[in-house]
């Protein structure tokens, strides 16, 4: 098992004939995830990396089945590519742009409230399935089918702490990239509850950062609902305050939003912290869970 | 990006928000003319600078004389203000506003930010005008009012009245106050704004509520549909650095330690700043090369990093993913041959061709010390920046 995505998930990609779309597209092939097509208007009824391309979503759903979209477009088109896979039917967006305007995001999750569609991202290296299902912009090879899941808010840092739990063995079930934006579309917590669920999933890696205060509202989730063990680290301890997250963001977070205040919040709620990244796997090896 | 409080009003009074008449000063002469053209006798003066706190500092003063604008002018246009809100450089000045001068009965505090968690439009009210929200937040959080916006419905009257009520306000100031509230949000939202600020909003004494200062954030990411918002940019308020770093698509904020960083994704360079602390040593720096690498802006993030007078060592940690780690250790061999490059460099690296790179980097015969693991590369470089200090 595992969660969103699998061999059986049928992806297509909005985008598809940029370069961007075109380069991790062709990975996604190499990896083996299962590429039914792509979405570029004006450019429906032909073909790209052997794939068919389609004028809308609606059509590429409608001709191959797909249930899950990566998106690549510029950030200027995104609020509209998400609201057109929404509008499709697709019940997975994985948006990997960085730059989409914050309001924008705020209008696309109020457009989402009590929707079965999920977004990860935006600003976000995607969703990997290893062996299975590779789906946005993350090196392939440094991971490993296992029993560890891991969902963070950055990209290289995910990647150091995936290598680690391939290093030791145990690899990992899925791996969430749920990015660094002040208004994801999926949060920490939506991602624990799956893992939580996941029989596939031993242990939970969670990687946050400095800003907002998603980590503390994790750190609730977990103190009363996540039953398997969490190895948590949070970046930025060394980062100043006051640079600019935006000066009455700091407000209505009450004062939080430091490294410190994440760490403790998570201390208390059970998870097992780490203040060296390069430690995250030594404190998964403690927990003596079997390789794979 | 931040915009002068003159920009702000420009904005506040396209949206009916009431706000003084005022003219921005580049010279002495300009202020005068500004002074003379607005009429009276009074008036308030204020340096332009992106940061708060600039009463207290002295760049905010009521004159009555040309020859007080003139003394105002000589002694900031051209020097720095150090307040609360910048670095100990302060920022430069160099505009005025020159504004009519307001009586005020009563100051209040009036903001809209976009609150993360709930993934809206907050309007945050409070009758504790004037004095740092921040400290009223922590010390009385009960004295803060709020508003959540409805992203389907938009503000709402009932919202405005209710604000206005807690912050007790009577008889005509209600409607004012609930029409400036409506005007604010359909300000926010229309250009998108991440921060809009009124500290202090006033009851004046003939009773009527006006914006006394203007702080105006705009999403940066939103600007491609706002091109008239874009050319209100000064970019002489942003560090000389960062903003040199942002031209090559370099993410960079200057620290206090000794240890340059170089590092690729924003979460990994905090990461090696805090393994680089908790190895006992000082980042100088946070530098995020971003995802597309290139011999270029590898070469430009060392002169960044290297025009700090503080490093005695850089730190290089790039774990590739799309990018090759042999095409950035063919940029820091460049770099080190073009930048010259007298510290020490330690170098890790892993993931995409980081063999290759290694290799690369040890026949370059440069000075350049390898490291296999992360803390390892940390340790390395607190030694090394500890040997070039002089003891």
């Amino acid at each position: 098992m595992s969660i969103l995505v699998d061999k059986h998930t049928k992806v297509i990609c909005q985008g598809i004939t940029g370069s961007q779309g075109t380069l991790h597209t062709e990975q996604a092939i190499a990896y083996g995830t299962q590429m039914v097509g792509g979405v570029t208007p004006g450019k429906g009824g032909t073909e790209h990396l052997g794939l068919p391309v389609f004028d809308t979503v609606a059509d590429a759903v409608d001709a191959t089945g797909a249930t899950t979209s990566v998106i690549y477009v510029p950030a200027r088109f995104c609020y509209d590519s998400i609201l057109e896979a929404v509008n499709a039917g697709i019940k997975l967006i994985v948006c990997i742009t960085e730059g989409i305007p914050t309001l924008d995001m705020l209008r696309v999750k109020h457009h989402l409230n009590g929707m079965q569609t999920r977004i990860v991202g935006p600003n976000c290296p995607g969703v990997i399935t290893p062996g299975e299902c590779k789906i946005g912009i993350m090196p392939g090879e440094i991971h490993l089918p296992g029993k560890v899941g891991v969902v963070s808010r950055s990209g290289t840092l995910t990647y150091e702490a995936v290598k680690q739990t391939t290093d030791i063995g145990l690899g990992q079930s899925t791996c969430v990239g749920i990015g660094g934006d002040p208004i994801p579309g999926t949060h920490f917590i939506d991602v624990l509850r799956l893992f939580e669920d996941d029989s596939a999933t031993e242990a939970i890696v969670m990687v946050g950062e400095i800003g907002g205060t998603a980590e503390e509202e994790a750190a609730a989730f977990i103190a009363d609902h996540v039953s398997k063990p969490v190895v948590a680290y949070i970046a930025g301890v060394t980062a100043p305050k006051g640079k600019r997250m935006g000066h009455a963001g700091a407000i209505i977070a009450g004062g939080k939003g430091t490294a410190e205040e994440k760490f403790v919040a998570l201390r208390e709620a059970g998870a097992q912290t780490v203040n060296n990244l390069a430690e995250i796997g030594e404190l998964l090896n403690d927990l003596n869970l079997r390789s794979s | 990006m931040n915009l002068h409080e003159y920009q702000s009003k420009e904005l506040f009074a396209k949206y009916g928000l009431p706000v003084s008449s005022g003219r921005v000063a580049r010279t002495a002469d300009e202020a005068v003319a500004a002074a003379s053209d607005l009429g009276g006798n009074r008036w308030v003066i204020k340096v332009q600078v992106h940061a708060g706190g600039r009463g207290k500092a002295g760049g905010v003063k009521l004159v009555g004389s040309e020859e007080e604008i003139r003394t105002f002018a000589a002694h900031w246009l051209g020097s720095r203000i150090q307040t609360v809100q910048t670095t100990d450089d302060g920022q430069p000045v160099n505009l005025l506003y020159v504004e009519e001068i307001t009586d005020i009965a009563t100051e209040l505090y009036l903001g809209a930010v976009i609150d993360r968690a709930t993934a809206r439009v907050v309007v945050m009210a409070s009758a504790e005008g004037g004095v740092e929200i921040e400290q009223v937040a922590a010390e009385t959080p009960e004295k803060i009012f709020r508003a959540i916006i409805d992203p389907g419905l938009g503000p709402q009257e009932f919202q405005g009245r209710q604000l206005a009520f807690r912050l007790g306000m009577q008889g005509a100031q209600i409607a004012q106050f609930t029409q400036l509230f409506i005007n604010l949000c359909r300000m926010f939202e229309d250009l998108d704004c991440s921060l809009v600020e009124i500290n202090p909003l006033v009851i004046t004494t003939d009773g009527d509520i006006h914006c006394l200062d203007a702080k105006v954030n705009i999403d940066s990411n939103a600007l491609f549909r706002h091109p008239e918002l874009a050319e209100l940019n000064d970019p002489t308020q942003d560090d000389e650095r960062e903003a040199l770093a942002a031209e090559f698509d370099l993410n960079y904020v200057a620290l206090d330690g000794n240890i340059g960083c170089m590092v690729n994704g924003a979460g990994l360079a905090m990461g090696t700043m805090d393994l680089v602390k908790l190895r006992g040593g000082m980042p100088a720096n946070f530098l995020d090369v971003g995802g597309g690498v290139t011999v270029e802006s590898v070469s430009q993030a060392f002169k960044i990093i290297l025009a700090d007078p503080d490093v005695k060592a850089v730190l290089i940690n790039i774990f590739g993913g799309i990018v090759s780690c042999a095409d950035i250790a063919d940029g820091i061999v460049r770099a080190v041959q073009e930048v010259g490059v007298e510290v020490p460099v330690i170098v890790r690296f892993d993931g995409n061709s980081a063999e290759e790179g290694s290799r690369i980097l040890a026949n370059s015969g440069l000075n350049i010390i390898g490291a296999t693991t992360l803390p390892e590369a940390a340790e390395k470089a607190v030694a090394a920046a500890d040997s070039m200090v002089p003891a």
